[in-house]
């Protein structure tokens, strides 16, 4: 199995901790999908009161969920922003892990990869463990390595669409490209039939949110994302048959009765 | 003297961020800092100083996806 930075993960699904109807239910999400590992972000205090503020109450839930955490720098358009923000999520988290977006368009939420390409190269220079939010390009996966990533997660579809897997070429392409880098498809799982076909493909993990979180029951949702995503990476294991065109009798045809 | 705290214009007495963060009740909190765009980690704020018009950003840790 694929480490990512040293680490074996004991589930291949990484959830995020966004848009949850309440905190509660964020937390039965976890319970219930034993995921492995938790994004998180880091935005402006909303103030100061008995309770420290809103991200106070926040550090004390993500901490009782005993995953991974994975800080993003979610929202930001420029690499200084970026590389700022993964500062700030360093000391508050206490990971060299960070999940690197750049965004490069505002509607699709597309990754500026030459942005993407840079930060991670001053990131990963300055002892950073970058996830790099990436499309599934090869010569910008190349730099991406070369700039010091160790893992890749490429788009499904674009963040918060819950298309599904929009390139499966792509994606069976990056993966064979890099069969010894952690891939992991990263935005637009809306199903666990999603999840279960990238794992299907050879990846090592998927990350979703908001399938989960805007589902009617998320924790069910969340049981069903681990479930379908843990089947995908049996099956990968197991080598899958190559599909036929033409059918192929799976019972004997040799000692068949003669009826007609 | 009069600097921007998370967006908000805020009046303070403190003159280092280290001691703004105690006024503006954040002493003990989980919370990351930057001063005009730039990270100021935790071992800086006791000497680093505010001046007047500067933008101070308090985060907390957030949901993401």
């Amino acid at each position: 199995m694929r480490k990512f930075y040293g680490v074996t993960l004991n589930s291949p699904l990484m959830l995020g901790t966004a848009q949850y109807p309440s905190p509660a239910i964020l937390a039965d999400a976890f319970k219930a999908s034993g995921a492995s590992v938790a994004t998180v972000s880091l935005r402006r205090e909303n103030g100061a009161d008995q309770d420290g503020g809103q991200g106070q109450a926040f550090w004390s839930l993500i901490h009782a969920l005993d995953v991974k955490i994975l800080p993003n720098t979610a929202g930001c358009h420029s690499v200084k922003e970026a590389v700022t923000t993964a500062h700030m999520a360093r000391e508050m988290f206490d990971t060299n892990w960070i999940k690197l977006e750049v965004i490069g368009n505002t509607d699709t939420l597309q990754p500026d990869v030459f942005g993407l390409v840079e930060a991670a190269k001053i990131l990963s220079d300055d002892g950073f463990e970058v996830f790099p939010y990436t499309t599934e390009d090869l010569g910008v996966a190349d730099r991406l390595l070369n700039a010091g990533c160790e893992v890749l997660m490429p788009w499904g579809a674009p963040i918060g669409s819950g298309q599904g897997i929009n390139n499966p070429l792509g994606l069976r392409s990056l993966r064979a490209h890099f069969p010894d880098t952690p891939l992991v498809v990263d935005a637009g799982i809306g199903l666990p039939s999603h999840a279960a076909f990238a794992m299907e493909l050879g990846y090592d993990a998927v990350l979703l949110n908001t399938a989960v979180a805007k589902a009617g029951d998320p924790a069910q949702m969340a049981r069903a994302m681990a479930n379908a995503a843990t089947a995908g990476q049996l099956a990968a294991i197991a080598d899958p048959m190559e599909p036929r065109d033409m059918a192929a009798p799976s019972t004997p045809v040799i000692g068949k009765a003669f009826l007609s | 003297m009069q600097i921007n705290v998370n967006g908000k214009s805020c009046q303070i007495k403190a003159t280092t961020v280290f001691d703004a963060l105690a006024e503006l009740g954040y002493a003990d909190a989980k919370i990351a800092t930057a001063v005009n765009e730039a990270f100021i980690p935790e071992a800086v704020r006791p000497t680093h100083k505010l001046h007047s018009g500067d933008r101070l950003e308090i985060l907390a840790p957030m949901q993401g996806g």
